[in-house]
């Protein structure tokens, strides 16, 4: 995009405005996307408890509730307690909002459909969902009321419990792929669904749900919601918190949900790489088609991210709420231990080459399968491929110097 | 005109850096032991951003999930679990200044000497299309070598040092694993000492 208005004004504003296009569409993705799940967690939950939810507001079905009470947010006063830190009272919903906007800065939403091309997203959107947590702590602190101390408190325990077994789930694609770019990784599962890296094996069909199970924690929902839970700590870390201040922690929240979702759409379940490949073809034409089946992908990542979102909440109304120490017993005792033995199952079923569901799709043989090193299957030319990938490598430290 | 001059590339590195400076200090001249935490997150979150400038992403990654995720979470968490009326308002005193100023200052004065004897730093390098390539091969090396392959053993003339260059994956597993060590030790002195009320079970 930078080269294309390039042509018509001067490189540094051309760069600028490209980054302020990325940033407004982003930011378009965090506040249409607050708005629709709270709209739907509402309906969903509803429906869950068996009454109808929000119906009136917008017509049928409710759908400008989230409009309306965002709205209602706006004219409410804002007001900080006198025994707060005012500063970090202030600051606190703005730090806590930063790093999930920031995450979606390094998630693809189809080929190359990325604000930010680096080769290690992944990395970089674990690193950044971790600093959410921040936010929350300031806020729990700077409130002065000893529900919210509590509460960030508790959130600080959590997040960096879970942040291990997310990270050691997060590394088992990184290794199948061999790379840490989230571009390249739904590249490789491209194809039928079968070469999803969720099919791969048995220990990344596990590893998935592990994954999920510290997601949800990650991003502070029920059922380890603990940081706010309403029948102990009034409403946890944002007890005192009023109008729009109070809901950037649930665009925080919420944006998070869908970042989370997102990653695992990309690691787990090919990206913009439908079930069915039917774009495969028009994207290989290139031109404009190739433009239509990076649409088609980007609709199908965010509605594989949306069935995330959609799942969470369905857990949230389902599920009760744990104690504090059996949140951190399931996080210690179950999700790091499975992650460590998924991980080192995936990677025993990678190196020994086992058999991948992928394997019997007569179709297409592209994607991981195509790109398996040589070494890996143990046949003739190893030491070619070795000797040619260092030379490649010193080729580039060369250019480097 | 100005536009045509505007890069946002300097742009943005004058931002990170002077914000990065900016906490810095911040840190240093404010009391208040959360505010401190919060300066020096910001303070290390900007120098995170002149990584990400600089086209080190894994640098900055590191930095960010490091730095500002692992310790500075830490550091509150221990701040309100320590954070008594005695300790709330650090006040340091004259004495404490000065021995920080000189140790600082030493300190400064070693890397800035060490900035400046870098010849390549000295000389701008204009070439746009040599920085791109150089961006795009930041962590290459450095992560085959941790999986063994040392690029630069190639361009090691001398015989004996090429032998003794082998990839880093060894001693980095050995400190990793001294890590894992002290964190289990960790654990095992902060277990909670609790009286066995019923030895045959229940408890």
């Amino acid at each position: 995009m930078a080269e294309f208005f390039a042509q018509y004004m001067p490189a540094g504003v051309a760069y600028t405005l490209t980054a302020l296009i990325s940033a407004a569409l982003l930011l378009g993705v965090v506040g249409v996307g607050a708005l629709f799940f709270i709209w739907a967690e509402r309906k969903v939950a509803g429906r869950i408890q068996d009454r109808l939810g929000p119906t009136r507001t917008g017509g049928k079905f409710g759908w400008l509730q989230s409009l309306a009470d965002g709205i209602k947010l706006l004219t409410k006063e804002d007001i900080a307690p006198a025994d707060a830190d005012k500063t970090l009272f202030r600051l606190a919903p703005y730090v806590s909002l930063a790093p999930s906007y920031a995450a979606l800065l390094a998630l693809p939403f189809a080929d190359g459909w990325v604000g930010w091309e680096i080769n290690t997203a992944m990395f970089f959107l674990l690193a950044v969902l971790g600093l959410e947590v921040f936010g929350v702590i300031l806020a729990g602190y700077a409130s002065g009321s000893k529900w919210s101390l509590f509460g960030g408190m508790r959130q600080a325990a959590q997040v960096v419990s879970y942040e291990v077994p997310l990270g050691m789930c997060g590394v088992i694609p990184v290794f199948l792929c061999g790379t840490m770019s989230l571009t390249t990784i739904g590249n490789m599962q491209a194809g039928w669904f079968t070469n999803w890296l969720i099919f791969h094996d048995p220990f990344t069909f596990l590893v998935f749900w592990v994954y999920f199970t510290c997601a949800v924690a990650s991003v502070n929902r029920a059922p380890f919601d603990l940081a706010e839970a309403e029948s102990e700590l009034v409403a946890g870390f944002h007890t005192e918190y009023s109008g729009l201040r109070w809901s950037f922690f649930f665009m925080a929240e919420y944006n998070s949900m869908l970042v989370v979702s997102g990653l695992a759409a990309v690691a787990f379940f090919g990206g913009w790489n439908g079930p069915v490949p039917i774009f495969a073809s028009w994207k290989a034409a290139g031109g404009g088609w190739e433009i239509v089946a990076n649409l088609a992908g980007c609709i199908n990542f965010i509605m594989k991210a949306v069935l995330g979102v959609m799942l969470m909440i369905w857990v949230r109304w389902t599920l009760p709420r744990l104690r504090i120490d059996q949140v951190i017993t399931t996080c210690l005792k179950y999700c790091v231990p499975l992650a460590a033995f998924c991980f080192v199952g995936a990677l025993s079923w990678q190196l020994f080459d086992l058999p991948s569901p992928n394997d019997w799709v007569p179709a297409e043989r592209a994607g991981r399968a195509a790109v398996r090193e040589p070494w890996a299957r143990g046949t003739t030319g190893s030491t070619q491929s070795s000797a040619g990938t260092s030379a490649r490598l010193a080729q580039g430290s060369e250019v480097h110097r | 005109m100005l536009l045509g001059t505007f890069d946002l590339h300097t742009f943005l590195f004058v931002l990170f850096a002077l914000t990065a400076c900016l906490f810095a200090a911040g840190v240093l001249f404010s009391s208040n032991i959360v505010r401190m935490a919060f300066h020096l997150v910001l303070s290390l979150g900007s120098s995170a951003g002149l990584f990400f400038l600089a086209g080190a992403e894994f640098v900055g990654a590191m930095q960010l999930m490091i730095y500002v995720g692992g310790t500075l979470v830490l550091l509150v968490f221990g701040v309100m679990l320590t954070a008594q009326h005695r300790f709330l308002e650090m006040r340091t005193n004259a004495g404490e200044w000065v021995l920080s100023l000189v140790v600082g200052g030493a300190l400064l004065m070693v890397l800035l000497q060490a900035a400046f004897s870098v010849s390549q730093w000295n000389t701008p390098n204009t070439e746009r299309s040599q920085l791109a390539v150089d961006e795009s091969k930041a962590a290459t090396p450095i992560g085959a070598a941790l999986a063994g392959v040392r690029v630069d053993k190639l361009q090691q003339k001398d015989a004996h040092l090429r032998a003794g260059m082998s990839g880093y994956l060894m001693p980095f597993v050995i400190v990793s694993m001294h890590l894992l060590v002290v964190l289990v030790g960790a654990a095992y002195l902060a277990r909670p000492r609790m009286a066995v009320r019923n030895p045959k079970g229940g408890g």
